[in-house]
């Protein structure tokens, strides 16, 4: 589904090279989770995979389901398949968060060569997946994210995650700023997307959100590259014994 | 502008003079008013049509503008003006009492008066109220306008308008429309004086139809809202037009009354929306709305005074602006306060979105304070579609065109929402849609 070949990038403007060589292949049906101090570049990663364009790929390449991503715009990488729950989901406002969810609903479907959906069909999806991840209506008639706490920005993520069924979801700590509850709300969310034709990249610090959503393959990213990968045993000994071991041995 | 000084008449200026003395003669009104007609022309030919050296025109040079000026229009035609009315789309099923002038002059036959007079609001013709001996009041400008261009080549062109009272206690059941409709090729001054009596409610709406051809609009609305009255006004002033479209609000509030308007630009080459705002008795609230568009090399410009020359009243001013290609955008707002006004709250805010390099926005917000417990803000800013939200959108596909159209939208509806009248929301958002439309 996902194959980053040794994939180099810098910030546009200046020189500093974030990512500096990952290898990362992800198959349909797996989850993988990728931990790793902060500042480390897991977040430009999956910005990268979004489309971000403040980004400078220097060398390497990405392939989604054997295409080039990189000559993708963002959403063309969405219609194709691409999720990126945002580590901090902006606020939009003016933007309804209904109509936002319908026109980013109808545009990928549209992309794909899809009707779009009828009102009451779209009404009654939302209503129900609102209702699995315990949001408002409420909730949903104010603009997109505005005045929403930092757990509800994370479950109207998850929400828009569950409502345009990606192949490919990224989850960019999600985890954080959840209650225990929410946590639990949110993980349960994820799981029902578990599907053997569906992938996901799951950021976390904690090993508190893999014990909900269990992971198939752990990375441990470092200074812009992958320096450790194992299975779930792995993503409990770091949180055991902290990074020391694999930041030195990325130096 | 010193008298003695002799300006060099541009042609647009010699042709103004020239359209003067043609139509004097013609020109409604008593004796005094043609006094204040030849005064306001003489005004004219000395510091001629304004200018960007004077301060309120600076970013708006009209003399630069109008290289020339068409003859006014004739009277139109009743099968003309029909077929104008019937191609209005401006409010769509909206239930409304409607006013026509076409070609500045007030056509009873196309208007509602006698709907309206069951409904508590009588309507005259502004020219026949010209030639009454008290005629001359109804050309009043207020000291805040100063001498102002606009005002004084509407003062001696002035063919019609209306004159509208509300009768003290009424709540007009439905909006009335004010129709400006052009049926042929020329200028178009005009003037409504509307009176909303005590304790009366009213909400209006002025349009403006028809191809001018190059002539300017000068059409000038003079609004007393009595004491404990409710006025709201939505002024479209879109389509593209190659004249100048200039309009003049000027606001007499009396005491506990709201008055709001939203000043809508969307189209012509050059726009000019000015108000002149002021409070004459304590308690009262205005709020002023402005959402302007503009492209191609068009300018759009939303000037007003408001003039808090009494104690404990609220005033509110909320602009917004979308600029593309090389279109120029002006906000001029200044809130006056009074030595003795107390208590005065004013919160000014102008918001520019600019959508190319070569659009430019003129944001002036002024403050000019002279009690001291009052509470006055104010804020101007301008700047690019933010990135960070436009990549949000796109990440969830939504295509980059699609996305900025919303971020717009977004970004006008604000002060679509707050202004706050149900009937207008959705046909200023379709227009607003419309107008993003044309570029995509
Ligand atoms: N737009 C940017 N401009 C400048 N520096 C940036 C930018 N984006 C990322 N960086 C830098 O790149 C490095 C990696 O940042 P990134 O956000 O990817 O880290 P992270 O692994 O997600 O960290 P955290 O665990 O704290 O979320 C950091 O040093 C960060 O400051
Ligand atoms: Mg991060």
């Amino acid at each position: 589904m996902l194959e980053i070949k040794n994939l180099h990038a810098r910030i546009a403007e200046d020189e500093a090279e974030i990512l500096r060589g990952i290898d990362l292949t992800v198959n349909p049906g797996e989850v993988h989770a990728v931990m790793g101090p902060n500042g480390s570049g897991k977040s430009t990663l999956s910005y990268i995979l979004a489309g971000k364009e403040d980004y400078e790929i220097t060398e390497g390449e990405i392939l989604f389901n054997g295409e080039n991503m990189l000559d993708m715009e963002p959403d063309e990488r969405a219609a194709a398949g691409m999720f990126l729950a945002f580590q901090y989901p902006i606020e939009i406002p003016g933007v309804a968060t209904m109509e936002f969810l319908k026109t980013a609903l109808n545009a990928q479907r549209k992309a794909r060569g899809e009707d779009p959906l009828s009102i009451p069909d779209f009404m009654k999806t939302v209503k129900a997946k609102a209702a699995d991840l315990n949001i408002s209506m409420d909730m949903l008639k104010r603009p997109l994210n505005v005045g929403f706490s930092g757990g509800e920005k994370k479950r109207s993520e998850i929400l828009q995650m569950s409502l345009l069924e990606p192949k490919l979801c990224v989850l960019d700590e999600t985890d954080s700023g959840l209650d225990i509850d929410a946590l639990r709300i949110v993980s349960e969310g994820v799981n029902k997307l578990r599907s053997p034709e569906r992938a996901m990249v799951v950021i976390t610090h904690y090993q508190r959100l893999l014990d909900h959503i269990v992971p198939d393959v752990v990375h441990v990213l470092s200074r812009g590259k992958i320096v450790k990968t194992g299975d779930k045993a792995l993503a409990l000994e770091l949180e055991k014994n902290g990074y020391a071991d694999y930041v030195d041995a990325a130096a | 502008m010193n008298a003695n000084t002799t300006i060099t008449h541009t042609q647009g200026e010699t042709q103004l003079m020239a359209r003067f003395e043609t139509v004097r003669e013609e020109l409604a009104g008593s004796v005094s008013v043609d006094a204040l007609r030849s005064a306001a022309a003489a005004q004219l030919r000395q510091a001629g049509l304004p200018h960007r050296r004077v301060e309120e025109y600076k970013y708006s040079d009209l003399r630069a503008f109008m290289k020339s000026a068409a003859p006014l229009a004739t009277p139109s035609a009743a099968p003309d003006i029909e077929a104008a009315l019937s191609a209005l789309d401006s409010y769509g099923d909206l239930e409304r009492h409607r006013i026509v002038i076409a070609n500045g002059s007030y056509r009873a036959e196309f208007s509602d008066a006698a709907a309206l007079a069951e409904d508590g609001v009588t309507v005259a013709d502004f020219s026949a109220a010209l030639t009454a001996d008290d005629g001359a009041q109804l050309l009043a400008t207020p000291r805040t306008a100063g001498q102002d261009g606009l005002l004084a080549l509407n003062t001696a062109f002035v063919q019609g308008g209306v004159v509208v009272d509300v009768r003290a206690g009424t709540t007009v059941s439905k909006p009335i429309e004010i129709v400006h409709v052009a049926t042929s090729e020329g200028a178009q001054v005009t003037r409504c004086r509307i009176a909303v009596g005590e304790g009366a409610g009213l909400r209006l709406l002025e349009t403006f139809t028809g191809d001018m051809g190059s002539g300017e609009l000068n059409a000038v609305f003079d609004y007393a809202v009595g004491d404990r009255a409710k006025l709201a006004s939505t002024r479209l002033i879109a389509g593209a037009a190659a004249g100048p479209r200039l309009l003049t609000t000027i606001a007499t509030i009396g005491a506990d009354a709201e008055f709001k308007s939203l000043g809508f630009i969307a189209g012509p080459g050059f726009a000019r929306n000015q108000q002149f705002v002021n409070f004459t008795g304590e308690h009262s609230d205005a709020k002023i709305y402005g959402v302007s568009m503009a492209r191609g090399t068009s300018l759009a410009d939303q000037t007003l005074i408001v003039d808090h020359a009494v104690p404990h009243c609220n005033s509110r001013e909320y602009f917004k602006t979308v600029l593309d290609d090389s279109a120029r955008g002006v906000y001029q707002g200044r809130i006056n306060v009074a030595p003795h006004a107390q208590k005065t709250d004013g919160e000014m805010m102008t918001q520019a979105l600019l959508l190319s390099e070569e659009a430019e926005m003129a944001n002036k917000p002024e403050l000019e304070i002279f009690a001291d417990d009052v509470v006055c803000a104010h804020g101007a800013t301008s700047g690019q579609i933010d990135e960070e939200l436009l990549f949000y959108l796109r990440a969830r596909g939504i295509p980059e065109d699609e996305a900025q159209t919303l971020l717009i939208m977004a970004f006008l509806s604000e002060a679509i929402e707050e202004f706050d009248e149900e009937d207008v929301t959705e046909v200023l958002e379709a227009r607003v849609r419309d107008w993003l439309a044309v570029k995509n």
